[in-house]
């Protein structure tokens, strides 16, 4: 990242610290605003999900934290954190094995060669899927290649020059193409990998209910610009059921703040 | 199998060693179903159509040798040709003129897989080049390679020369299309992957880029070698200086009246074309299987 804002005195240093960052695409009369004046502190070790309609600029939030886009104003500081980001597809590589897959994120992170064949091993045993190392990307299910997305993920937040620095795990709507029950049990996995690994979580979706069932806060973004409308801390003890009642009507009352965002743009 | 115990699995959810029963079951659930046929079956399957075929061949080709509508010495029937190929076979003649035919074929596809390469690398990643250049090969790949055989004379005299440049002209646009298509056709997802892992520069091209490319080159290839041997035998069929070729011997063949020697050639040359061909849909085809991409 850019300049790295030093936190505050009496403030607790944020893992991701978004800052009045704005991003246009274009320029002139043209000019799309994507995001505009957002502003977030994530703490350490916390998962946030952002929640909003289409059009809330989520995608653009998350490129940006991953630096792979620069804002248009603001700053985004992620204290040197290693970022890591998964998307919707898993967006294996189909050439390689599965193992191959996460060799090359751990190579890419700077592992040595005598390593990382075990450290990818050590990886797919946190996502359930020993034996399955030898195998191409098509020859798993939609959930088993989305866990290999999630260990190829967590292999980029391994730094070998600075183990101690922390690890920003961003999720753009990881499991929004997969069937209810495999997103279930997804929730209790990626779950545990986050409280096992204490990561920093950057979750985006569309499901008010997911956001629930995973978030320790819940951040709504209005729509054409993204702005941040409103947060929702979510009180309820972990682990929580998607179906119990609480989420139910936490998820309720959200909806219903999304809904009166989105019939704006009714008019 | 290690199992995560040392948590207490909280009242709620599944602990997780039943967490990671549930998803083991889900997986093996979703992967049933997907059973392979046997390798000699797989073969046996894919070959009698083949020989069905060429007998069904033999049998039309006899039929009109019997029905008497050309002349024996004009259309001879099979068991006249292949005594004669056998011979050809025996007395070496034949091993000679493929001998000199396979080293231009060779030659000119290695040439045109390198002059194809660059040009196709160069066009794809250089905006002004692929303004400048892409349609044009687009458009050399439709223009017979046949058309450039006088020039070729005229430039080369009858000469090796004068083959190698038409059998480049014809495959070397052919590769660089597939090279062109391949790159145009990487998924936009995996090139944001590859940036989230940090691949730039010649990374990017090493992990991302060529392997990403390759069926689609492969595909360039096969379709650069018809293009090749088509334009090969052309070649040799109209600039003969007297050295014995495939081509060559067809235009021997016919100045001699030797219709059976003729077809015999014809036969030589149409089982190499389908040999080299299938060879590379063999490349072509493990490949896609490999990837996933042949859609099963």
């Amino acid at each position: 990242m850019s300049q790295a804002l030093q936190a505050a005195p009496g403030r607790t240093a944020a893992a991701v610290r978004l800052d009045g960052v704005s991003k246009a695409f274009g320029s002139g009369a043209g000019a799309l605003l994507a995001l505009d004046n957002v502003s977030l502190d994530v703490r350490p070790g916390e998962f946030v999900c952002l929640l909003g309609a289409s059009g809330c600029g989520k995608s653009t939030l998350l490129n940006l934290v991953a630096d792979l886009d620069r804002p248009s104003a603001g700053t985004i500081d992620t204290g040197g954190a290693r970022v890591a980001l998964m998307f919707q597809e898993p967006a294996l590589f189909p050439w390689l094995t599965v193992t191959g897959n996460l060799e090359l994120a751990l190579k890419m992170r700077g592992v040595p060669r005598s390593e990382r064949r075990g450290r990818a091993a050590d990886l797919l045993t946190s996502v359930h899927l020993d034996g399955f190392a030898k195998k191409r990307p098509h020859q798993l299910s939609g959930g088993m290649r989305q866990r290999v997305a999630l260990a190829r993920a967590l292999a980029l937040t391994v730094d070998e020059k600075d183990p101690d620095t922390g690890t920003v795990l961003l999720m753009d709507e990881p499991f929004g193409a997969l069937d209810a029950m495999t997103r279930d049990l997804l929730h209790d996995e990626i779950e545990r990998i986050w409280r096992e690994r204490g990561l920093t979580v950057l979750f985006v979706t569309h499901n008010v209910r997911e956001a629930v069932r995973l978030g320790d806060r819940v951040v709504l973004l209005s729509s054409r610009p993204g702005r941040v409308v409103e947060e929702f801390p979510v009180p309820m003890e972990r682990p929580r059921r998607i179906d119990s009642t609480e989420v139910a009507t936490l998820a309720g009352t959200i909806t219903d703040r999304l809904r009166e965002e989105v019939g704006r743009h009714g008019r | 199998m290690a199992v995560d115990t040392h948590k207490t699995p909280p009242a709620d959810t599944p602990p997780d060693s039943a967490l990671q029963r549930q998803i083991a079951g889900l997986d093996a659930l979703e992967l049933a179903g997907a059973t392979t046929r046997g390798r000699a079956l797989r073969i046996w399957s894919s070959a009698w159509p083949k020989l069905g075929a060429i007998v069904l061949g033999l049998l039309v080709w006899q039929a009109v040798v019997w029905s008497g509508w050309k002349e024996p010495w004009v259309l001879p029937g099979p068991a006249d040709v292949f005594p004669e190929l056998w011979k050809r076979i025996e007395d070496g003649s034949l091993a000679e003129s493929t001998a000199t035919t396979m080293q231009r074929a060779v030659v000119g596809f290695a040439v045109s897989v390198a002059i194809g390469t660059l040009i196709g690398a160069a066009v794809a990643r250089v905006r002004v080049l692929r303004a400048a250049f892409g349609s044009l090969i687009t458009g050399l790949q439709t223009l017979p390679s046949i058309v450039w055989l006088p020039f070729a004379v005229l430039l080369f005299n009858i000469s090796e020369s004068a083959i190698l440049f038409v059998v480049v002209l014809g495959a070397a646009p052919s590769i660089a299309n597939g090279l062109i298509s391949g790159v145009d056709y990487i998924p936009p997802i995996l090139q944001r992957a590859g940036r989230v892992m940090g691949l730039r520069g010649l990374n990017m091209y090493r992990h991302l880029i060529l392997p990403a490319t390759l069926p689609a080159f492969v595909s360039g290839l096969k379709q650069g070698w018809a293009f090749a041997w088509r334009s090969l035998m052309a070649g040799e069929l109209i600039v003969n200086f007297g050295r014995k070729s495939l081509g060559a011997q067809l235009g021997t063949d016919r100045d001699v009246n030797d219709a059976a020697g003729l077809i015999a050639t014809m036969i030589v040359i149409l089982v190499i074309g389908i040999l080299v061909d299938v060879a590379f849909g063999a490349a072509d085809r493990s490949l896609r299987r490999r990837w996933g991409l042949d859609g099963s």
